[in-house]
């Protein structure tokens, strides 16, 4: 009887085969320094319709992943408020991300610290997660051609923003 | 005619509450056994961070305006995509959720079977009848009558 001991290493190989895909496809994925940063559509926070970091290609946008429940993005709110209020321009901006969060939560959250960059929501955090992040708030900052030139675990202060960030922006490399 | 329109003013005000009788009404507790807390990776009824209290306190709203169990958990599914459902949705990798107790089912009912089948076959081909009951060897009938002779009854 050789079938016994072929269908067994068969049905081995199927369920090595099935955890192996399902840890391939809920693996962790990420994006390194120098490569293009992921851009598809995300619905707003505000509003109807969605919008993508793909509209914002030929400006450095920072891209901030927060949610309203996280006590260090409401640390870092006021800093990045106050430097996109400096450097807002045709070839910068903040772009907030909402992620795994409530919309109402976050709306409030935005009005709360009267924050003017755009807002786009992330809910299920898929965004999140194809950037690498761990967790909130992160920032990345992509250069003009949609690369990631910058990137930031945990919350960024006006320091940090001024001495890394700002001078990106003023000799415009990436 | 006055009777026909308090008749109607009647059907009329006994409409919500017989609409709302129709809908089974649902509860927190009902809700948060079958969602997640997307963030804290639990059930949401055993999570009580900060976040899952928000999604407690945004469910409680949902119930408060008379939505429904499902139109809940489509709310819940808008706000925090398919994930936020504890149950695996039946598509991708998820699927194999489904089918892998399935395909474990029918292979464990096919062995059960196929060793029933083999099990009868070495049995050999049934005979006539059963077999009756086995008389004494000579040995024991020769000692039964000895004893037996010894005893007058």
């Amino acid at each position: 009887m050789r079938t016994r001991p072929l269908i067994a290493f068969l049905a081995v190989v199927a369920l090595v085969g099935l955890l192996g895909y399902g840890l391939l496809s809920k693996g962790s994925t990420g994006v390194s320094v120098g490569e293009v940063a992921p851009a598809g559509p995300l619905p707003r926070l505000f509003g109807p319709g969605s919008g993508s970091l793909a509209e914002y290609r030929g400006r450095w946008v920072l891209v901030n992943f927060w949610a309203s429940w996280c006590i260090p993005c409401r640390q870092e709110a006021p800093a990045l408020e106050s430097f996109q209020r400096r450097y807002a321009s045709p070839s910068f901006t903040v772009l907030g991300i909402d992620t795994r969060d409530l919309s109402g939560d976050g709306q409030r959250f935005v009005h709360q610290y009267g924050l003017s960059y755009p807002q786009l929501r992330d809910g299920d955090g898929q965004r999140a997660h194809e950037f690498g992040s761990t967790g909130v708030p992160e920032n990345f900052l992509i250069d003009p051609q949609g690369k990631l030139s910058l990137a930031n675990k945990g919350p960024v202060t006006a320091a940090y923003l001024k001495h890394y960030v700002a001078p990106l922006l003023a000799g415009g490399r990436s | 005619m006055k009777t026909l329109v308090a008749g109607v003013a009647v059907a009329l005000a006994a409409m919500p509450a017989l609409s709302s009788a129709a809908q089974p009404k649902v509860s927190l507790n009902d809700i948060e056994g079958e969602v997640m807390c997307p963030i804290c990776g639990t059930l949401l009824e055993l999570a009580d961070s900060p976040q899952a209290e928000r999604e407690k306190a945004f469910v409680v709203g949902l119930i408060a305006k008379g939505r429904t169990r499902a139109q809940i958990k489509d709310a819940l599914v808008a706000q925090y995509g398919p994930e936020v459902l504890a149950l695996p949705t039946a598509s991708g990798f998820d699927l194999s959720a489904y089918l892998v107790p399935l395909i474990g089912f029918a292979l464990a009912a096919s062995a059960l079977a196929i060793g029933v089948l083999r099990w009868r076959q070495r049995g050999g081909p049934p005979g006539p009848g059963l077999p009756g009951p086995r008389g004494p060897s000579a040995e024991d009938a020769e000692r039964l009558a000895a004893d037996l002779a010894r005893y007058d009854l």
